[in-house]
This record gives structure tokens, sequence and C-alpha cells, in this order.
């Protein structure tokens, strides 16, 4: 999923959501419709079944009506010989529905003497026919039809049976006792019946046909098949049989149900079909048998199933057509996105003269080109203007480095300076924070006598103090001459800068004449760190200020000199405040402490040493930080005349 | 392939063998058969399966015998064809058999196929029948006199008056709460009641048998003349009897597939689940788990004795005929 395409994300994500969508709404559907048609199916069956059932007890409880009306008329007269066979023979005759019918005496009941008497009239093709059942190898008294009323002293309907003289029609008998009052005690005297065939009962229970296979069946109250459309179990088998014989204990269940005059709804396997139906099952009021109504659940549910197939097809139809139409979308996306990486990755070589494709769709993709476009151009603007300035820098740089030669080409650069002069050392050193600084140092004889040293300081830094420093060092190698004092020199120099300075510059210096005959060190200070005095003996002193301030700032300004007399061995060091500042990562200064400190571990070596001691502890100090000041040192020692 | 088609040949050569050897020693066999006939107590059902299997199977031929088996059923009385000569063989209750031999019959029993009665009562526990003690006072349903020696001498045995009301073939009485207590043939009207929707726990039965009652039933009758003429052909047909009765408990598939099969041919309704109870059952009679002390078709002293004094008990024989003129041992040589 990570590593996949954007394509496949969508449609992985956007199909299953419409999927579960889509099933959740099938579901709820089928359900829905599922549970309205059993609702229905029910409503109706129970109708069906309660008309059905109508239909036939309404026949059953008229042709009841004949014997039990004949009962209360023999129960109240003796009604005898051709008188009660006339009176047979017209219901017979006279109830289409009645096959046959007898009056059964009790023994000795019809006329004193006979042990049995049955005079049985039937229907024999159009003929109505006459048979005594009262035979001894008959024996009336222990048949069902006989027996179960006397017992019972109530009317019944027997189990139906097959008639084996009349053509193998099932039939079932009415049978009502009838009581007489022999010497003042009621008896029972006998037993009438009505024979009924029950083709008529199976048309009806025929008749009924659910969708394609369902079906009607009747059973008795021993759960006997009285009607089915699988003929072998009619008369042969009951609903009990055939769940021992499926081991359908279910079957059993609502067998017993049925016979026990319950109705119900179920769900039922048919014995027909072995298809899954419903079953509505309702007793008749009259006999106790049992009407059950299958109702094949698949036949049933058959719109309902077509319709869901149909809306799967469709489902499916619009999965399909939706997945092209992500396709479609993904791609128009992606394939720009694609061409876009490309072009991107042809940059990223440095190639920015590749055509960015153009998109004209003006969705989010097309603002990306354009974007992407512009970016281009822009990068190869940047790329231009910075070729451009690199060169310029370049060119300024190396311009930089000219002047830096140059600025350093005007101070003195060759030690010993004076070889030839063995009353003094001198050496100095200068290191520019940039190309170009703007401290200065020079020094000079005035006369044969007089040594002029100075070092100076201009505000500032970069080419404007390089310049500014230039005019300060050529205005005091101007203005001392001999016979000049420091502070003369620097009343004038001051006076010169201040007249014409621009840019408010300013420069902080120190100027000294050494007599080195006799180690006189006159001194002026403009502004400028005291420098130190290292004596023979060890000692090191800072110079006593002289009260000066930096040149260039006040026009009008007098310096005073003063005077130190350097002797044997002593010497002066000066330095402009790069040494003294010059920092660290801690953004700790150096400090004249170091500073005086270094002084007093490196006193008596050379000179040249000293300054390069002094620098060294200065880097060691400043480690990686970059340099922020020019960095400056001189330093004289008086060796005696 | 080859091997195949060859073993085809070697199979087909063999049938052909064993058929030609048939044909050839049929006739030969055929000369020597002995004509004889059966008649059962009733129509063809499970209860006789043994007896159709095995003349199916030609078990009876096997034995040198060509039977006909007279179809039995409410119209015929096997003690009737047995006496008058139309059955040399007859299946009779051993209470029959005993009476009719103390009436005078010359009968002989050479078999008693079954070990244990079947006759049994049965009440609804709805009705409140729980012990015999609760029958005192009921209606009880009973078939004719040889099945009601039984119940009779259960009622005796436990003190009950009852209110008899003659049976029919049918249950519907007992099931429509005509009587409270009926009589039943565990192999047949039991799971008659049983197929009515009613539950075996719904029923309370009382089995002779374990009442000390023990009345063994069905056995093979033949006249003692017969017995005397040729008394290896009764010997031959009670082998036989014996033989496909031990056929049908072994193959109940086969035997019940003849027994539907003669029961539709007699047009008489009854269903195979019906039927395999009965042959399930007669297997729980004829070889029962417990007893059977007799072997097959043996008949004990002791069953003879206490069917014997129940009937004298009641006056139906007035003395016990002797058990070795009664009784001639015919047995299954595999018994022993």
């Amino acid at each position: 999923m990570k590593n996949r395409g954007l394509a496949f994300k969508l449609i992985l994500l956007v199909l299953s959501s419409v999927t579960l969508i889509f099933l959740l709404i099938f579901g709820y559907n089928y359900m829905y419709s599922r549970k309205i048609i059993i609702e229905n199916v029910e409503k109706n069956a129970m109708n069906l079944a309660r008309a059905t059932v109508n239909q036939i007890d309404i026949v059953l409880t008229s042709i009841e009506k004949v014997p039990e009306n004949l009962a209360y008329v023999l129960g109240r007269s003796l009604c005898a010989g051709e008188e009660l066979n006339d009176l047979l023979k017209y219901i017979v005759q006279n109830n289409k529905e009645i096959y046959g019918s007898t009056v059964a005496f009790e023994p000795r009941a019809y006329d004193g003497e006979k042990e049995r008497y049955a005079p049985y009239f039937y229907k024999s093709g159009d003929e109505i026919k006459y048979s005594d059942l009262g035979t001894a190898s008959y024996q009336y008294f222990f048949q069902d039809w006989y027996q179960i009323p006397k017992e019972l002293n109530r009317p019944v309907w027997t189990e139906p049976y097959f008639d084996e003289g009349g053509g193998n029609i099932i039939m079932s008998t009415y049978s009502v006792p009838f009581y007489r009052t022999v010497e003042g005690k009621k008896g029972i005297a006998g037993i009438i019946t009505s024979d009924i065939s029950l083709s008529w009962l199976q048309e009806i229970v025929a008749s009924i046909k659910i969708a394609k296979t369902g079906y009607g069946f009747l059973i008795s109250q021993n759960g006997t098949f009285v009607t089915h459309p699988k003929k072998e179990l009619v008369m042969n088998e009951t609903i009990f049989s055939q769940a021992e014989a499926r081991g359908d204990e279910e079957l059993r269940r609502i067998g017993r149900e049925m016979i026990h005059g319950e109705s119900g709804f179920v769900p039922f396997r048919s014995i027909l079909t072995g298809k899954l139906c419903w079953m509505v099952y309702a007793p008749l009021s009259s006999s106790k048998w049992s009407l059950g109504v299958l109702f094949p659940q698949d036949e049933l549910m058959a719109d309902v199933v077509r319709l869901n197939k149909i809306v799967i097809i469709l489902g499916v139809l619009g999965f399909v057509f939706l997945l092209l139409v992500i396709v479609f979308i993904a791609r128009s996306i992606t394939r720009p996105l694609s061409v876009l990486a490309g072009a991107a990755e042809d940059i990223a070589t440095g190639n920015l003269d590749v055509a960015i494709p153009e998109i004209k769709t003006g969705d989010e993709v097309g603002k990306l080109a354009q974007s992407f476009d512009y970016m281009k151009t822009s990068l190869k603007q940047y790329i231009a203007d910075l070729t451009e300035t690199t060169a310029a820098k370049e060119r300024i740089e190396s311009e930089l480095q000219i002047a830096h030669d140059i600025q350093m080409g005007i101070l003195p650069k060759i030690f010993p300076p004076f070889p030839d002069m063995p009353e003094f050392d001198l050496y100095a050193t200068i290191e520019p924070a940039r190309e170009v600084g703007g401290d200065l140092f020079d020094f000079f004889f005035l006369d044969d006598e007089h040594l002029c040293f100075n070092v100076g300081d201009v505000s500032g830094k970069g080419v404007p103090a390089s310049l500014f420093m230039a005019i300060t060092k050529t205005l005091i190698k101007t203005r001392a001459t001999k016979g000049m004092t420091p502070e003369i020199v620097l009343n004038q120099v001051n006076q010169d800068l201040s007249e014409d300075n621009p840019s408010l510059l300013f420069v902080t210096l120190f100027l000294g004449t050494l007599n080195i005959k006799d180690g006189t060190l006159e001194y002026c200070n403009g502004g400028h760190n005291p420098p130190y005095i290292i004596r023979a003996s060890g000692e090191i002193e800072a110079v006593e200020m002289t009260g000066g301030i930096a040149l260039g700032v006040m026009e009008d300004f007098s310096f005073q000199s003063k005077r130190v007399v350097l002797n044997k061995g002593d010497a002066i060091f000066i330095y402009s405040d790069g040494v003294t500042e010059a920092m660290n990562s801690k953004l700790e200064l150096f400090s004249e402490k170091r500073l005086e400190g270094e002084l007093d571990r490196l006193k008596g070596l050379p000179v040249g040493d000293i300054i390069a001691g002094v620098m060294e502890k200065i880097h060691e100090f400043s480690q990686d930080e970059p340099q922020t000041d020019d960095i400056t040192m001189l330093i004289i020692q008086y060796n005696g005349s | 392939m080859v091997n195949v088609k060859m073993r085809e040949k070697c199979k087909l050569l063999i049938a052909v063998t064993l058929f030609m050897i048939i044909v050839c020693v049929a006739p030969a066999e055929g000369d020597a058969l002995k004509k004889a006939s059966f008649i059962p107590q009733w129509v063809p059902q499970a209860q006789f399966a043994g007896y159709y299997i095995g003349l199916e199977k030609g078990i009876y031929r096997k034995h040198g015998i060509d039977l006909t088996i007279i179809t039995g059923g409410p119209d015929y009385s096997p003690s009737e064809l047995l006496t008058d000569g139309r059955a040399d063989f007859a299946s009779l209750w051993l209470s029959t058999g005993i009476q009719m031999r103390a009436g005078g019959e010359k009968i002989l029993n050479i078999a008693q196929i079954m070990q244990r009665s079947a006759l049994m009562l049965v009440a609804k526990k709805a009705s409140g029948i729980e012990r015999p003690r609760d029958i005192n006072g009921r209606k009880v349903g009973l078939w004719g006199p040889v099945f009601q020696i039984q119940p009779r001498a259960f009622f005796k045995k436990y003190g009950l008056t009852v209110q008899v009301v003659p049976q029919s073939f049918s249950v519907n009485l007992f099931l429509r709460d005509g009587v409270d207590v009926a009589s039943a043939m565990w192999y047949n009207e039991y799971h008659t009641i049983l197929n009515c929707g009613i539950e075996p726990g719904e029923l309370t039965t009382f089995f002779f048998h374990e009442h000390d009652l023990n009345f063994p039933e069905d056995g093979i009758y033949v006249l003692e003349e017969t017995y005397r003429r040729d008394p290896a052909l009764c010997a031959a047909f009670v082998l036989a009897s014996i033989e496909g009765w031990r056929y049908a408990f072994d193959h109940p598939g086969e035997a019940l597939a003849v027994t539907m099969r003669n029961l539709q041919k007699e047009h008489i309704p009854t269903t195979l689940v019906h039927q395999k109870w009965m042959l399930e059952r007669m297997k729980d009679l004829i070889l029962p788990e417990k007893g059977g002390d007799a072997g097959m078709g043996g008949l004990l002293p002791a069953d003879y004795s206490r069917v014997a004094r129940g009937l004298r008990s009641i006056g139906l024989i007035e003395s016990v005929p002797r058990f070795t003129s009664f009784y001639k041992v015919i047995r299954d040589s595999d018994e022993k």
C-alpha cells in the first residue's frame, strides 16, 4: 500500500468503500423485502388455510346433522322394519355426499331377540343397495365406527379408510350413538352412521396450488395422510412414520401440534420436493383432522431473488464503470505528474533548458506545472545572476588583494630596518582583519639622533579605513620633519585630517621620538592604547597618558607631549586594540592582563621573538574565531649609545 | 487393460461354469424335493420374514423342500388349516399349541421360534397409570381368548379388577381414550401407537416377560402323523426356517425388501419403518440378549410348564400334556 501508486490507492479505497456501502444497502433491501414477503405469505397462508378448512367443515357439519337428527328420532320412537329401511334409503338417496348409512343395534335392542342387526343402505352405481351388516364374520361391535362412539358416548368421525367394496375410494364414517330408555333405564341402543366418500375433500385439497410446487395435504387424527400429492403416502403413512423414515424430529413435533388441533406457520421441508417451504396448518373443527399448506420459499422469493440478481448485476456494472472512471481520473493526475517528475530529475542534473510539458487542465496539477515552469525560469535567472555576481566579487577580491599588497607595500617590512645601528632593536608586524586594514605603523629618522615612530588605528575597517590610514601615514611622514616634537606633529596632522574629513573617520595615534644618544623618549598619544615599557630590570609599566584624543575629530585640539627616558635594555611595546580585544569563542577578550602576562613571560628575548610570541598567544587564544580587528604591534629596545 | 479384460473373461467363465453346475444339479434335486406347505398366523409382515426370505433365497430348496407359504390373514385360521391337513406346518402361539394338544389335537411343537412374549399392555401416563395397581377399575382393551391368558394372569397376580372391553385390530379406541389400557404386540401395535404421534415417554408399558409371565409365542407346529411319517422333512423345515431367520437378521435390507414386496402384493398398507421396527423386535424376541437358554428354536420345560399351568389355572385346559409328547427337539447342528 505504502509504495503503491496513486491510482492503486484511489481504486482500493474508493471501490472498497463503495462495495461496502452497496452491500449494506443490498443486504438491508434483501432482508426487508424478505420480511415483507414472509409477513404477506403468513397472512395469506392463514387466510387460505382458514378458508379451505371452513369449506370442508361446512360440508362435514352438514353431513353430521343427518345421523344426529336420526339419532334424535330413533331415541324416541321404535322405528323398525320397512319404516326404518325406507328412512335409511331415503337418507342415502337424498344426500349426495352420503355414500351409505346404517343403524347398528346393540344386542337385542332391535326387537328384543336379534343379537345383532344393522340394515345398511349404500350407493352402488345409480342404485341404492341393501345389506345386513349383522353377520357373524363382520362382528360390527368391534369395529371402530361402532366401538369408539359407544365407549366415548359421543359422535365421532372415524379414521379414514379404504372402502374395499366401492372401488378403492377413501371413506370416513360419522357415527352417532342413540339411546333408549328400557324399563326406566336409559342405555345405548345402537350407532347410526353416515359413510361419506372423501373424494370431494381430496379434490378441494388437491386444488390448492401455491406457485409451482406448493400444495396442500390433510392428515387424520392419527396423523395418517388423507390427501397428499405423493400418492403412496395416502392412507398408508402417518406424518410420524415419515418423520421416523427421515429421522426428522422437527417433522414429528409439527405433526404432534397438528393432531392436537393447533394451528401455526412454520418452516417446513417439503416431503414431495425436499424444498424448504413455509407451512401453515389449521385443524378441521368437525373431524379434528388437520390441513397443511406448503408455500415453497424459493418460488415465493423468486421475484425478490430476481430483483436481487438484477441489483447485483447493476452493482457489478457500476463497479466496473467506477473502476474505469477512477483509472481515468488517476491517470489524468498521475500522467502529468510523472512527466513533471521526469523533468524535475532532468533539472536536478543541471539541465535547466528541459521543456516543461504544457498542461492546460487549469486544476491543481496544471497550477503545479505552471509553478514548476516558473521555478525553472527563476532558477535559471538566479543562476545567471549568481554567475554574474560571482564574477563581480572575484574582480573586487582581486582588486582588494592588489590594495592589500599596496597597503603592505607602504609599511616598512624589512627587519631589522637599521642593521648598522646598534643603539636600538626594532620590530613591528601588522595582521589586517580583512584584505586591507585601518592600522598603521611607521618609523623613520628625523635627523641623525631622533628616531620617529608611530602606531595608529583608524576607526572602521576595510577600504575606507585603509585609505584614511594611507592619508594619515603620508601626513605624518610629511609633517614629521627635523626638529618637530610629537605634539606639533599630532596637532598639524590633526588639523590636516579634520579639515577635509567628509567620512568623519578618525584615527588614534601614538607617536614618539627616541633620542638614540641618550634614550630620551618624547611622545604624544592621540587616544591610543597606552604602550608598555619593559624595563631591563624586568618591570613592565604602562606609558603615562598624555590626555590626547583621536585625530580627525576636533580640529583645534591641542596635543601635549610627555617624556620618558629609556635606559639601556629598556623597551617600549606599542600595539593596537586588535591585540587586547581579540576574542575567543566564549566572547572573552584577550585583555591587557593577558598581554602584560605575555610580555612578562617573553621579556629578555629578542624583539622579533617577543612580537612572534605575543602573536602566537593571540592565535592560540582566539582559536578559529574569525579576527575582527587589525592586529598591529611595534617594539623598540634601547641598547644605549 | 489386457489384464482387466483377462480377469473379466475369467469371471465370466467361472460364472458360466457355476450356472452349468446349478442347471445340471437342480433337476436332480428337483426330483428329490418334497412338497410342503406352511401357514403363518397373519399377513406376510416382518413377523414372518425368516420364512419368506428362506423361500426367496432358496434355503428351503437347499434343505430339500419345495415349500408353499399360504398367505395368512383374517380369513385363515392356521390351526384349522393344520388340523384339516391343508397345511403341513403352521406357526402358532405356544398357548394355542398347548390348548390344542390338551384338547386332543395330535399336534407337535417342533420349534419354539420366539423365546419371549411380545404381548404387552400399554397405557397413557396422562390417564394416571404408571404401576400395575393403577389399572384397577379401568377399562382395558383385550383381544380374543389366546391374548387374554397373560393379561388375566397379570390382573390376578396384582389383584386387579378391570372392565374388559373387546379390542379390535386397530388401536384407535385406545388413541381416542375409549379404553385406558390397550393390548399391543411390541413389534406391531406399540409402534403403530408411536407412529400416531404419541411419544414413548408418554406411555406406560407392561411387558409380561418382565412380570414373570413370559409366554413365548410363535412356534412351528406339525401333525404328529406328519412327524411320524417324515421326521426328516420336519427337521429340514425347522433347520431351513432357522437358517432363514438368521439370514433375515444378517441381511435386514433384503428381508425388508421381500416383506414390503409381499405386503404390497396383498395390498396391505404398511410402511418400511414399521416393518423395520418389527424385524428388529423379532430379533429381540427370537434371539433375546438375556435368556435364550433353549437355543434358537428350542423350548424350555420351564416356559412350557408356565404357559400350561397358566392355561389350566384359568380353565382353558383341564390337564397339562406331557412336555415330551408335545415338543420334539430338532436342533440346528450349528448350535452345538
